[in-house]
């Protein structure tokens, strides 16, 4: 076998890495809208005033939280099946992703409505402003930009552990470079091309959320431009 | 079949699997500690180069993904002659991508550091070895721990990957036992119930242990 890197093979099969790249932008952009919308579930279940809820889901969250994302996919996707629930490994992946990261965002949801000052709760009250006028004009607006930095890091998290899905047989772009690899029996440039997509997609991506995090800072007044 | 008559038959394999899982987690939280405070000092130094490698190692491991790089040592550095067994290998990437994570931890923690003890050590005629020694380090881990124990809590979910470079560990065994009888609620089911307890009973508890050690250690006690 030959040793080294070999670029013409490189070459041959990036256009079939750059077509699975689009698969793994998209798991990611799915998993994470979902995410968004699980989180703020948890976050409803957080702040219910039932004792029990409040219990419920706690233990939920943190039982989502300790345990591994893998054994959450294989748990989703051959248990399913047994009760009669046939979904794609599309699909289970996404639920998967959805729910397990949605948990980090409830997080921080949660983070920022506290990272609100209570004297803005108590001006409202004072205003006579109704709890649905305070949270859509007041509070809200202000704990949006406290959540963007929290928001940006899991969609870098979850488009790292994308690859993860290829464990079940998504196509998307580890599942791709395995499959090269297995077919050509060079791993070797397959992996190497993997990491530098991610690196190429990701660095960029976490260099965006930590300006937006600057900017949040400079725009409440913690930092000075 | 019950879920005893599942337990009796398949629960021996899943506990040799777990004990697995436990000496993965101990060896690569060894590393990936010493990594972190190597790389944590070296991102703080004022040699250029010395900065530039941490960084470079740093965002290198941080951007790409843990599986990538897992299947990279394991399966990509053959190619370099270099040929790691599966255990090793996995130790060596999961230290390695927490290594990275964990030195931005350490590096916050030394900024933290009131800038007073920096000129005190300086006044007091410490050398830049000793300063850091005596008078910083000590200082960081009530600062780091809180987030470190969130990072190592990661890591013991992250030891599950390491079942896909043939490491025999409780994922391992789940998976095996999955293909052999098709009881998949039960086995997974199993595997995150005692990924659970192994976070929430031991690995967790242990971590608050540490952090309130550190907080007395430095006469902050009773916090």
């Amino acid at each position: 076998m030959e040793m080294g890197f070999r670029w013409d093979f490189a070459y041959e099969i990036l256009p079939q890495m750059l077509w699975a790249t689009l698969n793994t932008i998209i798991a990611a952009g799915v998993g994470y809208a979902i995410a968004l919308v699980v989180g703020l579930f948890f976050l409803l279940g957080q702040r219910t005033p039932s004792k029990i809820i409040n219990g419920i889901n706690r233990e939920i969250v943190e039982f989502i939280r300790s345990t591994p994302l893998l054994i959450q996919l294989f748990f989703v996707y051959f248990v399913l099946p047994q009760f009669g629930i046939k979904l794609s490994a599309w699909v289970c992946g996404m639920i998967t992703i959805g729910l397990h990261f949605g948990t980090y965002l409830s997080e921080v949801y949660r983070g920022a409505l506290e990272g609100v000052s209570k004297t803005q709760w108590e001006a409202c009250r004072a205003l006579n402003f109704s709890t649905v006028y305070t949270y859509r004009r007041i509070v809200l607006p202000q704990a949006f930009p406290i959540a963007i930095p929290g928001m940006g890091n899991y969609l870098v998290g979850i488009f790292k552990d994308t690859p993860l899905l290829s464990t079940i047989g998504v196509a998307e772009l580890f599942h791709a470079a395995t499959a090269v690899g297995g077919y050509n029996y060079r791993y070797l440039e397959p992996y190497t091309m993997v990491g530098i997509i991610f690196l190429i997609l990701s660095i960029p991506a976490a260099m965006w959320v930590r300006k937006l995090e600057r900017r949040v800072n400079v725009a409440q007044g913690k930092i000075k431009q | 079949m019950s879920y005893f008559a599942f337990l009796a038959e398949h629960g021996t394999t899943l506990l040799l699997g777990t004990v697995t899982t436990i000496k993965v987690l101990i060896c690569s939280m060894i590393l990936y500690v010493i990594i972190s405070m190597i790389f944590g000092l070296m991102r703080l130094s004022k040699n250029l180069i010395i900065q530039g490698i941490a960084t470079v190692y740093i965002e290198f491991f941080r951007g790409t993904s843990l599986l990538v790089q897992l299947f990279w040592v394991y399966y990509v550095l053959p190619f370099f002659g270099i040929s790691l067994e599966a255990f090793v290998a996995g130790v060596v990437a999961l230290g390695l991508n927490f290594g990275a994570y964990g030195a931005e931890i350490v590096r916050g923690g030394i900024l933290a550091v009131p800038k007073g003890q920096w000129e005190a050590a300086h006044a007091l005629n410490f050398s830049p070895a000793k300063r850091i020694k005596r008078i910083i380090i000590p200082q960081i881990f009530p600062i780091i721990l809180p987030p470190a124990a969130n990072l190592t809590v990661e890591l013991l979910k992250a030891t599950a990957l390491v079942a896909l470079v043939t490491v025999v560990d409780l994922t391992f065994e789940a998976k095996q036992i999955n293909s052999i009888t098709w009881l998949s609620a039960q086995c997974f089911g199993t595997a995150l119930l005692i990924y659970y307890i192994m976070a929430r009973l031991a690995l967790v508890p242990f971590l608050r242990w540490l952090e309130v050690l550190a907080a007395k250690k430095v006469g902050r006690g009773n916090v």
